[in-house]
C-alpha cells in the first residue's frame, strides 16, 4: 500500500494549529500586506470611477457595436464565474470524495469563489446598460400586467443560476467559518474582538449534539453545491450554445465550459496560494508542496480536457459539412483575431504540459508562472468564443471588428482591484485555513498520532 | 437571555481518544442529558454519546420538494396562465426550458432551509453563552453533566472523570 505523506508538517499539536491560524487575525499587518492592500484599493477606487463613468454615459464607451453586441463585460463575467468554480470543487466535490488534503485549502478557495462571483455578478448587471432597472430581471408582481420575465430565455436561467450559486456559496462558506469564529472569540484578549467574533460565531460552543447536526448540514450543503456548481457553468454555456450562431451553437459547450472553469479556477487558487505562502510563512506547514502538486495535476488534467474540446470543435466544424460552421473555425484560427486564438492555445494547452515533470509541478516559481499563463489563456478563451463568433457571422455585409477602447482595458484591470481588495481583507480578518477541519486530519501520515485501537479512518 | 441555564459538573481532557472513552463510559452508566464539547467533530463521538442521527436531511428533502413543485407551479402559472405570451412560437408551458429555473429553486430552498434547521436544532444564534473553558474551541475536550441528570453526584463524578484521565474537573455554575 502507498504510504500517505503527512498532510500537516512540523509535528504540530492542536494548540499550535490554533495559534498558527489565528495569528494573522490577531496581529498587526505586515508592510507587505499594507503595500498590496493600498495598491489593490487604489485599483478598486479607479474601478469604481470607471464604472461610474460607464453608468453615466452608457455601454457605448466600451467596444461593443454591431455585430459585436457582447464584449468585455460578458467575457470578463464568464472569466470570473469560471474562477469561482474551483473553490466549490475543492470545498464540496472533494469533500464528497473524502479527499483529506482539501481541508487546508478549502477555506481560502471558497473565499476566492465568493469574491470571484461577486466580481463577476456586477458585469451582466452593468451590461444591461440601465443597471438601475436591473430588478426587472426578477419575477415580481408589477403594475404592467403583471408582465412576467421570459422563463424560456437562457439569460434568465443565468440570473437564477448565478444568484443561487452566490447565495449558497456564501452560506456554505459562512457555516464553515462559524466554529473558527468561536475559536477566535474564546482567544480574544480585547473586548472589541471578543464582541465582533462572538457575534459572527453565533454563540457556537461545539457540543457533540451540535457537531452532529453541523456535520450532517455540511454534508448536505456539499451534496447540494456539487450539482449546483456544475449547473452554473452549464447554464453560462447555454447563454452561448442556445443561440443559433455558428461557433456558439455546439452541444460540447456545457462540459467544455465546466472543465475550463475548473481549469482556470485551480490556476487562480495556485496563484493565490503561492502568494499566501509567502505572505503568511507559517501556512507553509498547512499548504504544503504536496497540496500544490495535487492542484497542479488537476490543472493539467482539466487543461487536457480543454485542449480536447478545442480539437473536437474543429473536427465537428469540418465533419458537419456546414460552410458557415467551417468558416467560423478557420476564421477563428487564421482570421483577424487569430492571434487571440493562438494565445489561448499556447497558454491553456501547451504551457501546462510542463507539469508532466514532477520537479516542475513541485516548483513554486514554475507553478506561479504557469498559473498566470493559464489565467491569461482562459480570459482569451472567452474572448475567442465571444468575439470571433460574433464578428463574422452569416452575411459578409454584417461583418465588423470589436472596437476595443480604453474602458475595456480599465474594466478588466479594475475588476482585479475589487477581487484583490476583498481577498486581502479576508486574509487579515478571517481564519484563512479551516481550524476545525484541519485538526481532525492532523494524524494523517504521522505514526505518533495514529489511533492505537479501534480507529477506522 | 430569558432561557434558564443549568449548572453541573465538567471534566476536561487533552486527549481525543480518552474523551471518547469517557463519553462511552458516562453514557453506559445511564446518564442521558450530558454533552461532550470539542473544538472539532470527533470521529466516533456520536456513537459514544448515543446521539441519534440528525433530522436535517428530512428538512432538506421537504424544502427541496417544495422548491421543485413551487418552481414548476410558478413557471407554469406566470407563463401559461397569468399572462401567456407567444415567444418565438414556443408552447406557453415550455417544460424543458423551465427545468433550469426549477432546478435552481430546488437547490436554493433545500440549502437555505437546511441551514435554518441547523439554527433551530442547535438553538443558534445565542448571545454570549457561558463557556466551561476557553480552550475548548482550541485544544481541550470536555464532558458536561447537568445537575438534573439521573444519578448526579459531584464526588462520584470527580472520581470517575479523574480515573478516565481528565486533567481537570470543575463545578459549572451554568452552561
Amino acid at each position: 500500500m502507498l504510504k500517505r505523506n503527512q498532510l500537516i508538517l512540523g509535528n504540530k499539536t492542536l494548540a499550535d494549529i490554533t495559534e498558527d491560524i489565528c495569528k494573522p487575525v490577531e496581529t498587526l499587518p505586515s508592510k507587505g500586506w499594507v503595500a498590496l492592500f493600498l495598491s489593490a484599493k487604489t485599483l478598486l477606487i479607479f474601478y469604481v470611477i470607471i464604472l461610474g463613468i460607464i453608468i453615466a454615459n452608457g455601454m457605448g464607451l466600451l467596444g461593443v457595436n454591431h455585430p459585436n453586441g457582447w464584449g468585455t463585460m460578458i467575457i470578463t463575467f464568464v472569466f470570473w464565474i469560471g474562477i469561482g468554480h474551483a473553490g466549490t470543487l475543492i470545498s464540496a466535490i472533494l469533500f464528497l470524495f473524502r479527499q483529506k488534503w482539501r481541508t487546508s485549502v478549502a477555506r481560502t478557495a471558497e473565499a476566492m469563489t465568493v469574491f470571484a462571483v461577486m466580481t463577476a455578478g456586477l458585469f451582466p448587471l452593468l451590461h444591461t446598460g440601465r443597471p438601475w432597472l436591473d430588478f426587472w430581471l426578477f419575477p415580481y408582481p408589477n403594475q404592467r400586467g403583471p408582465l412576467w420575465v421570459n422563463f424560456r430565455s437562457p439569460l434568465l436561467w443565468d440570473v437564477f443560476a448565478v444568484s443561487t450559486y452566490a447565495t449558497v456559496s456564501i452560506v456554505f462558506w459562512y457555516i464553515g467559518l462559524v466554529p473558527d469564529f468561536a475559536t477566535i472569540k474564546d482567544r480574544a484578549k480585547n473586548k472589541f474582538r471578543r464582541l465582533a467574533y462572538g457575534a459572527l460565531s453565533l454563540g457556537w460552543r461545539g457540543t457533540a449534539r451540535n457537531w452532529s447536526h453541523y456535520e450532517m448540514l455540511y454534508l448536505i450543503l456539499a451534496g447540494l453545491s456539487t450539482p449546483l456548481v456544475l449547473s452554473v457553468h452549464t447554464i453560462v454555456s447555454f447563454d452561448f450554445a442556445v443561440a443559433s450562431l455558428p461557433g456558439w451553437h455546439t452541444t460540447i459547450f456545457p462540459p467544455y465550459f465546466v472543465a475550463g472553469a475548473i481549469f482556470s479556477g485551480f490556476a487562480m487558487v495556485v496563484t493565490l496560494m503561492t502568494l499566501v505562502r509567502i505572505g503568511i510563512p507559517q501556512f507553509k506547514d498547512y499548504i504544503t508542496i504536496d497540496h500544490m502538486e495535487v492542484m497542479n495535476k488537476i490543472i493539467m488534467a482539466t487543461g487536457l480536457m480543454v485542449g480536447y474540446a478545442y480539437a473536437s470543435e474543429f473536427f465537428i466544424a469540418w465533419y458537419s459539412g456546414n460552410q458557415y460552421e467551417r468558416f467560423v473555425f478557420i476564421n477563428r484560427a487564421f482570421g483577424p483575431y487569430g492571434w487571440s486564438y493562438w494565445i489561448m492555445v499556447t497558454c491553456n494547452v501547451i504551457i501546462p504540459q510542463l507539469f508532466w515533470f514532477k520537479a516542475l509541478r513541485r516548483s513554486i516559481p514554475v507553478m506561479f508562472v504557469v498559473s498566470i499563463f493559464v489565467n491569461i489563456g482562459m480570459w482569451f478563451e472567452r474572448y475567442v468564443i465571444t468575439i470571433t463568433s460574433l464578428h463574422r457571422d452569416f452575411l459578409p455585409s454584417n461583418w465588423g471588428q470589436y472596437a476595443w477602447s480604453f474602458f475595456d482595458s480599465a474594466v478588466l484591470l479594475g475588476s482585479f482591484g475589487m477581487f484583490l481588495t476583498l481577498f486581502l481583507l479576508y486574509l487579515r480578518l478571517f481564519p484563512a485555513v479551516s481550524i476545525a477541519e484541519v485538526k481532525p486530519v492532523l494524524h494523517v501520515g504521522r505514526k505518533d498520532l495514529e489511533p492505537s485501537s479501534g480507529g477506522h479512518h | 437571555m430569558a432561557k434558564k441555564r443549568i449548572g453541573g459538573y465538567a471534566g476536561i481532557w487533552t486527549d481525543e481518544h480518552l474523551v471518547v472513552e469517557a463519553a462511552r463510559k458516562v453514557h453506559s452508566m445511564g446518564f442521558s442529558k450530558f454533552d461532550a464539547i470539542s473544538p472539532y467533530p470527533i470521529h466516533g463521538m456520536e456513537e459514544a454519546c448515543g446521539i441519534k442521527r440528525s433530522m436535517i436531511p428530512y428538512v432538506t428533502f421537504g424544502a427541496g420538494t417544495f422548491g421543485l413543485l413551487g418552481g414548476l407551479w410558478f413557471t407554469w402559472w406566470t407563463s401559461a396562465v397569468n399572462w401567456p405570451i407567444n415567444v418565438g412560437g414556443k408552447p406557453f408551458f415550455s417544460l424543458p426550458a423551465f427545468i433550469p429555473i426549477i432546478f435552481e429553486l430546488t437547490i436554493l430552498f433545500a440549502a437555505l432551509s437546511s441551514v435554518g434547521a441547523l439554527f433551530v436544532l442547535c438553538k443558534l444564534p445565542q448571545v454570549d453563552p457561558p463557556v466551561i473553558d476557553p480552550d475548548l474551541t482550541s485544544h481541550k475536550f470536555a464532558i458536561f453533566i447537568p445537575e438534573n441528570d439521573m444519578g448526579y453526584d459531584e464526588t462520584k463524578l470527580d472520581q470517575l472523570f479523574k480515573s478516565m484521565g481528565a486533567i481537570e474537573t470543575k463545578k459549572v455554575a451554568e452552561f
